[in-house]
């Protein structure tokens, strides 16, 4: 008896566990589905960019929903997501669900390139658009995907702005040291931006990764000492850009550009206090880059969405900080998918995605506009702004010195200046 | 000889159970239970070294990565056809077994599970270095390679039916070691491996094959689980997690017995199934995973399986 | 010449601080012959501890570390008997997968609370010269506390009573006992002190380098490396192998690309194992 009742509360649990399949209904919501990465070593960018995305969620909902054409109705946006422990084991297992269970409108990726590699495929094989957000690799732009749009600038113009900075203020700045870590995404930028500096005259003097989760630079840096570099350009993530860029102060390095990823742009860099005055990064957007309606006027660009000031102010509110790029990348992925839907008057996918092939206009986030051909999905209109930490009244706050035009404060050169 | 059922009821719950996505023509079952049996296939090999050899392989992992990239290589490279391409995969894990084994196995106990972790982690970390690899990006598939299977819907059904076969493979060969002369040497290594040298098992050839063997298999799941997810990187190649993953699947279901493993590895897939898609629990699952194991080593080692053949003798035809 | 000496000068001072994260780690598994997979998460969660000690209450490291040292002794004697004591005679995988169940509730829970967003404290000590190179000074710090520390246990292990009693225990537990000593006692004392120790290395490292729950995997990683580098069971042997592992990396970055060094760390590991698996420099 006992053993009877035991072996079919196991086979009762396994099979209730696989779910009920839900019943359709009448079509009253936009979803949109996608993974998070709850768990793992991508938790913390992830969430920022689910804040934004979330703001633009209540921002549309507000409104009433998207307004559907083919429908005569507005429909508000739901989600649906799931933790994907930023593993590649479940992903395409979660989009199927997203897609025949949940029934999923629109996709977003998850979070990191290979991860959104592998949910292309799904999406693929069930024609569903997926907006790539976080995921900056060109790579999976040319693998064939023909559902997948780019929202973030790609890894291949990630750091080439470093390089034209350095050259616009120092033309006799010559010697470049990269250096990256063992990620997909750090070795496609620090690849990218060191075929940029052979083309562009620059002398690669160091061309090295370092292995994930490194917390002692302090050998590294000695060798990138001795080749008496006058650029310092790479990096992988926060942790390890934050530590390297203190690292590199702690040892009074002589480097006249710094420019790091992502670590600099993530405002809790400034608790590195003077190490961090003067590190430059690249972003794909802060909250003083001046894209605004009149730089769509300038450019003959319709203008879409909130202002900057808009999106900075309500995002404090909500969530209690400054929103960073991950969070503007997540918003902006909302207000893709909204236009996308108002321009082709349908949810249908093929619709939409002429409506993305066409799409070319300006938000707060910049421009957007995607790749056809070789490269289909990829992003071609957004550019990379530069950000560098300058004191403003005994602060260290965050200026936009690059590009020329969507600055907000000179930038200040050379970085060993703060040594003096 | 004792009357042995298990596979009776075992193959046909496994056949069954892959049907299931067949039958309903439903894909989000089909991805479940591709999980669910890349995780037995995985518990079921490493049960070959560890819970009939007794040896504790930490790294395990790294084998279903050298496979992964072994075969993943020659389909990208070279457009080799999966079927051929895992084949070589698990080959080329079995032979790096075949050459570590040489070396490592001389330890034993705890020592050897530290050797096995720096194995895996040498490697995934040589990988990372080495270009032509990939290094860290690792390599992306071109869309157009699942045109040769007939449309990526087509090879990732494709990729299902294979892993169904070589998990099926994997208990049958399970089952038939166990009960050979070769198992009875294994289980007498594991119980005490000198008394076995004494008694005349070749104990040094004896574990370089059940290593080898057991390398073999999840070099095979891993190429057919790279195939589908379309791209390969160090990290998830050589993840170290998913090597405790296993280990706990084997200790939940009873290491060293036949059933045990997959029952340790269908329970595992679904508990974790359950609570990552749960708002309650998703952000508890790993403790609760610890917590379970816990509760296993300290009072039920044998595990799942191991506690019922305990307790109800009767059963053990059944349950072996 | 120059960068010789900075890399053989960070090479010991990092070195100080990888052996600290590994004498925790050597007397549990020179003392019970239990490798501790818990070690890590023990070493992230004194990060978090001096953390919020040093934002919560403004407490430096160097001075929470006593108290981190506290609780963690305690936290350690507890986990003793709900994670060795059943097991301890039994086959080592039992002892291995207690451990790591252990690593995974901390490291579990830890996530859940603490996300895995990185954490940094910066004290501001800022750094010194000396002899044309700058070291932080909460390095040096740490290095000096690092030397403290191993000889504080050395002088605990060998000649206090205690601290015999635990190496008693070690060596023949039945003859111990039959000396009077509380064994079961003495193991938890002793598995007490390795946690204490690892929270402690993680109090100080937190001082010096930013972190996440996670951070700890990678010194556990290391100071298995180091432990067979530098001998089971005796503390030098913990700095020694932290010094010796601290040197290679810096002095290998010099020459080779720096990604290949965990590659080499690993090799190191496995052929220790395979020559001499009780270290290269053993006690007994």
């Amino acid at each position: 008896m006992k053993r009877g009742i035991f072996i079919w509360v196991i086979l009762g649990f396994f099979f209730l566990s696989f779910g009920f399949t839900q019943v359709g209904f009448a079509k009253n919501k936009i979803i949109i589905g996608f993974t998070v990465s709850q768990t793992g070593k991508l938790n913390a960018e992830s969430k920022e960019q689910f804040n934004g995305l979330s703001l633009w969620k209540s921002y549309v909902n507000k409104q009433g929903g998207i307004y559907v054409k083919e429908l005569h109705k507005r429909l508000p946006v739901e989600f649906k997501y799931y933790d994907d422990e930023s593993s590649k084991d479940r992903v395409q297992q979660l989009y199927v669900r997203l897609i025949t269970q949940d029934h999923a409108d629109f996709l977003i990726s998850p979070y990191s390139s290979g991860l959104t590699a592998s949910a292309a495929i799904i999406a693929e094989q069930y024609e569903k658009i997926m907006l790539a957000i976080g995921a900056a690799s060109d790579s999976i732009f040319s693998k064939g995907y023909t559902h997948t749009f780019q929202i973030y600038t790609p890894a291949s113009r990630y750091l080439t702005g470093a390089l034209d900075l350095l050259k616009a203020q120092d033309p006799g700045a010559k010697k470049v040291a990269i250096i990256f870590e063992q990620s997909n995404f750090a070795k496609a930028v620090a690849t990218a931006a060191k075929n940029y500096a052979e083309k562009h005259g620059f002398k690669l003097v160091l061309f090295e990764s370092y292995a994930k989760g490194t917390t002692d630079f302090t050998s590294f840096l000695n060798k990138i000492a001795e080749k008496k570099p006058d650029a310092v350009i790479g990096g992988g993530h926060f942790s390890d850009g934050e530590t390297f860029a203190k690292q590199l102060f702690e040892q009074k390095m002589r480097i006249k550009l710094v420019s790091l990823l992502v670590a600099p742009a993530v405002p809790k860099f400034a608790e590195i206090g003077k190490a961090a005055l003067y590190v430059t990064a690249p972003s794909q957007w802060e909250p003083k880059a001046q894209f605004t309606q009149n730089t769509a006027k300038k450019l003959g660009l319709p203008w879409f969405g909130v202002s900057a000031n808009w999106f900075v102010k309500n995002y404090s509110k909500l969530y209690g900080e400054t929103p960073g790029y991950h969070a503007a990348g997540g918003f902006v992925a909302g207000l893709v998918i909204q236009k996308a839907i108002e321009d082709a008057g349908s949810l249908k996918s093929n619709k939409v995605k002429k409506a993305l092939e066409a799409m070319d206009l300006m938000t707060f986030y910049g421009r957007i506009k995607f790749d056809k051909g070789k490269y289909y999905g990829r992003q071609l209109g957004h550019e990379m702004v530069y950000l560098q930490w300058q004191n403003k009244g005994g602060k260290l706050v965050k200026q936009v010195i690059w590009p020329k035009g969507a600055e907000s404060a000179k930038f200040i050169y050379p970085y060993y200046k703060k040594f003096k | 000889m004792k009357k042995r059922y298990t596979l009776f009821w075992l193959i046909p719950l496994i056949v069954g159970i892959s049907l299931i996505p067949v039958v309903t023509n439903s894909v989000i079952y089909r991805e479940t239970v591709f999980l669910i049996l890349m995780y037995i296939t995985l518990a079921v090999s490493l049960n070959i070294i560890l819970g009939y050899t007794g040896y504790v392989s930490f790294g395990h992992i790294v084998f279903y990565g050298i496979g992964g990239y072994t075969s993943f290589y020659l389909m990208y490279k070279w457009g080799i056809h999966l079927i051929i391409a895992m084949i070589i995969g698990g080959i080329v894990s079995a032979l790096v077994a075949l050459i570590v084994g040489e070396a490592v196995l001389k330890l034993r106990g705890a020592i050897f599970a530290i050797a096995t972790i720096g194995i895996n982690e040498a490697i995934k970390s040589l990988v990372t270095n080495l270009p032509f690899l990939g290094g860290a990006t690792g390599m992306f598939f071109n869309f157009k390679i699942y045109k040769t299977y007939g449309g990526a819907s087509k090879a990732i059904w494709f990729a299902y039916y294979l892993m169904v076969i070589v998990t099926i493979v994997t208990l049958i060969a399970s089952y038939l070691i166990k009960n050979s002369k070769f198992g009875y040497g294994l289980f007498a290594i594991r119980e005490d491996e000198d008394a076995a040298t004494v008694l005349g098992v070749n104990t040094k050839r004896f574990k370089s094959i059940a290593y080898a063997v057991s390398a073999f298999f999840p070099g095979l799941v891993g190429a057919i689980f790279f195939f589908k997810a379309g791209n390969i990187e160090p990290e998830d190649a050589f993840h170290l997690v998913k090597s405790i993953e296993m280990i706990f699947m084997v200790m939940l279901g009873g290491f060293g017995t036949l059933s045990g493993p997959p029952i340790g590895a269908l329970l595992y897939e679904r508990l974790k199934g359950v609570l990552l898609v749960n708002p309650l629990f998703k952000n508890l699952h790993m403790a609760i995973a610890g917590f379970v194991l816990l509760i296993i080593i300290l009072f039920a080692p044998g595990g799942i399986v191991g506690s019922l053949r305990n307790k109800f003798k009767k059963l053990r035809g059944l349950l072996e | 010449m120059e960068g010789w000496l900075a890399a053989i000068i960070n090479g010991i001072l990092l070195g100080l601080v990888y052996g600290l994260a590994a004498i925790g780690l050597n007397l549990i598994w020179g003392v019970m012959n239990v490798i501790n997979l818990s070690h890590g998460a023990f070493i992230a969660l004194g990060m978090f501890c001096a953390y919020f000690l040093f934002h919560l209450a403004g407490i430096n490291p160097f001075f929470a570390m006593i108290l981190i040292l506290i609780i963690g002794i305690l936290l350690g004697m507890i986990s003793y008997f709900i994670v060795l004591h059943r097991v301890l005679d039994a086959p080592e995988l039992s002892t291995l997968l207690s451990t790591y169940s252990l690593s995974l509730i901390i490291i579990g829970l830890g996530t859940f609370i603490f996300t895995t967003n990185p954490r940094a404290i910066d004290i501001g000590l800022g750094s010194i010269k000396i002899l044309g190179i700058y070291l932080p000074i909460s390095k040096i710090l740490t290095g000096l506390f690092s030397v403290l520390f191993t000889l504080l246990l050395y002088v605990f292990l060998y000649k206090t009573w205690t601290g015999k009693a635990i190496r008693a225990v070690s060596i023949n537990r039945s003859a111990a006992e039959f000396m009077g000593v509380n064994s079961t006692f003495i193991l938890s004392l002793s598995f007490g002190i390795g946690i204490g120790l690892a929270m402690v290395a993680g109090c100080l490292i937190a001082a010096i380098f930013p972190f996440t729950i996670l951070s700890g995997a990678v010194y556990e990683l290391k100071s298995f490396v180091i432990c067979v580098l530098g001998g089971l069971g005796s503390p030098i042997g913990a700095l020694i192998g932290g010094l010796i592992l601290g040197l290679l990396e810096n002095l290998f970055a010099l020459k080779i690309p720096v990604g290949y060094i965990p590659f080499i760390e690993f090799v190191i590991l496995v052929i220790i194992l395979l020559v001499k698996p009780t270290g290269l420099i053993t006690k007994r």
